[in-house]
């Protein structure tokens, strides 16, 4: 194989209708390789969602099925069920995940379902025009929270990585980002991480990736590069969470 | 086979197991959660899959991710645990994914109470969920009757690439009756590599498959609800299902009632006969489709002065009827949905009040 620049085999040659700056491109681009690099396009099932990536299925060649609003997980369940063989992912906005479809996640994470999230935070709802979302940050103008999120009306932004990586189940969860090169290359070393958990049988993963939405966030790509890394990074900070590896050594040392 | 006793709700279970179905997920509730203590003890012993979710909305997701994938699966509920399943079966029906819903109605509306009702007929017949879809609907009479619906029900579900529900009250379920598994209702699970996300993998081919619902063009949208439609038009063509009870001959009044209310009807009906009072009756098995030329035909009788659609609902069916009857006959309805099922002495009196 040549070194030449080459579209994942688990992509289709579309354009998306990803806006300019988005980094949803960027993720699915990660997702692509590492289907390819693991070699499990041939089994692999993707699940969209409702939200900026419900056309996902348009963008990756494997098999996919696309879930209502916050549902994913509660449908990865039913296949990695009934197929265990089959590798299966998730692909959720916040919104999807952390507001309608909180009660999927937490039961799926803590059942320990065999199968993989890709998280995508970018703390707004993004295909309905920019709406606020429980990631939304204290003061962030949305279209549902005109002069800022008020804490005392809404409470604080929801930490899903924190909050999941607080069950008793073994699990491997990690929150990322896409916003710099090299935070690109961890996103995708933890992609084919959790992946490779689920090949292995071994344990529910999640991997929440801290994305830019310029046109809802009203600002140029690189203004949102830039308010990512002031504003969501202190207050979503990167790296992983939980481990099954951890897990272990804490029964261990017990 | 011989008959064993068995209580309607494990009856249930057993048969979406000998019918082939080995995947089972569902929550618990009131007058129906014997299926699931049933299951959870006996699909270990088949290596069958059995699952209780965290609620009845994360069911109906699993139910249409097991089903996408390509592989038989059920679940049963009670009527609030519909409610919040009929979101996923809407999706379920847009994707045309075979899954096999069990009813087991108790009173409504709102939590109502824990006793046998055919107040569901309306969500089940009419469409709970959003959107335009239907399901093949059918109600049994008798646990034996469960059973054999049960186990047919597996089959049309992949026929038609549709959900299919099999609508029985509380009694269905809690009461026990003899019963045996036929053997030759037992089917295989049909090839679904042409649309179930399997792998690509599995089916040996380079294409892959999708399982949606979403249609943003207008046409396109269209065009997929006109194929649906398709389908229910021939489920009316092909599967309508009903028993006809001393309609043979003359018969004054005419009854149309299903399920345990059909076998109270029954009794009345002999009770009537004694008195010298000759009343037909037609039993819909399948409510959807429902049989209305049969209804039709026979309320046409010469000798039939008035049809009454006897149902523990506050008339619900009664329009189905209506609609069947076509104004031929006048179309009364009478009908309880506290929980208690009309005696055949209550029904006598009805009949009589009638003629």
């Amino acid at each position: 194989m040549g070194k030449t620049f080459q579209k994942p085999e688990a992509l289709t040659d579309v354009h998306t209708h990803y806006c300019p700056g988005c980094t949803h491109g960027v993720i699915h681009r990660l997702v692509g390789e590492v289907i390819d690099e693991l070699g499990i396009r041939g089994r692999t099932v993707g699940i969209a969602p409702v939200g900026c990536a419900v056309l996902a299925y348009n963008y990756f060649s494997c098999d996919f099925q696309e879930a209502a609003h916050g549902r994913a997980p509660a449908m990865a369940t039913g296949i990695k069920r009934v197929r265990p063989d089959l590798m299966v992912f998730t692909y959720q906005g916040d919104g999807d995940l952390a507001s309608i479809g909180m009660g999927e996640i937490i039961h799926a994470a803590n059942r320990g379902e065999k199968f993989t999230t890709i998280f995508v935070n970018n703390a707004v709802y993004g295909m309905t025009g920019g709406q606020m979302a429980p990631t939304t940050m204290p003061g962030q103008r949305t279209t549902t929270s005109p002069l800022g999120r008020s804490t005392e009306e809404t409470g604080m932004p929801i930490r899903m990585a924190e909050l999941l990586s607080s069950l008793a189940t073994e699990g491997y969860i990690t929150r990322q980002t896409v916003i710099k090169p090299k935070f690109i290359n961890r996103t995708k070393k933890a992609i084919k991480k959790a992946f490779t958990y689920q090949m292995e049988g071994r344990c529910f993963s999640l991997v929440e990736v801290v994305s830019t939405c310029p046109t809802n966030w009203g600002m140029t790509p690189l203004d949102a590069i830039t308010w990512t890394e002031e504003t969501l990074l202190p207050y979503f900070p990167l790296g992983d969470f939980k481990t099954p590896e951890e897990a272990e050594a804490v029964s261990a040392t017990a | 086979m011989a008959k064993i006793l068995m209580k309607g709700n494990e009856a249930i279970g057993e048969a979406a197991i000998r019918a082939g179905c080995l995947n089972y997920f569902a929550y618990p509730i009131t007058p129906q959660s014997e299926v699931a203590e049933y299951l959870a003890r006996r699909m270990p012993e088949v290596n069958g899959v059995f699952l209780q979710g965290e609620s009845e909305v994360a069911v109906g997701y699993m139910l249409f991710g097991a089903a996408g994938a390509g592989e038989r699966v059920f679940t049963t509920s009670s009527s609030p645990g519909v409610s919040l399943m009929s979101e996923a079966i809407s999706y379920i029906a847009g994707a045309q994914c075979p899954v096999v819903f069990v009813n087991i109605i108790r009173g409504g509306p709102g939590l109502g109470g824990i006793l046998p009702s055919q107040g569901d007929y309306f969500q089940s017949v009419k469409g709970g969920g959003h959107g335009d879809y239907r399901m093949l609907v059918m109600a049994p009479a008798s646990v034996q009757e469960a059973v054999e619906m049960v186990m047919k029900a597996f089959p049309l579900a992949e026929k038609y690439r549709n959900p299919v529900m099999i609508l029985g009250d509380g009694l269905i379920g809690q009461m026990m009756e003899p019963v045996e598994f036929p053997d030759h209702l037992r089917s295989d699970p049909s090839k679904k590599d042409d649309w179930a996300t399997n792998g690509m993998d599995t089916r040996k081919s380079t294409a892959r498959n999708l399982v949606k619902s979403l249609y943003l063009d207008p046409e396109a949208l269209n065009d997929h609800n006109l194929l649906l439609k398709s389908k229910y038009d021939r489920m009316k063509q092909d599967e309508v299902r009903y028993e006809s009870y001393n309609a043979g001959g003359d018969f004054q009044a005419l009854i149309v009632s299903y399920g345990t209310m059909s076998r109270v009807c029954r009794t009345a009906i002999d009770h009537l006969k004694e008195e010298g009072v000759e009343v037909g009756m037609i039993r819909p098995q399948t409510v959807f489709p429902f049989p209305e030329k049969a209804i039709h035909e026979a309320a046409s009788k010469e000798s039939c002065r008035v049809v009454l659609s006897i149902e523990m609902s506050m008339g619900q069916m009664v329009e189905d009827v209506e609609r069947a009857v076509l104004g031929k006959r006048p179309v009364k309805w009478y009908g309880k949905c506290g929980g208690e099922v009309p005696t055949p002495e209550e029904i006598m009196e009805v009949v009589k009040e009638h003629l």
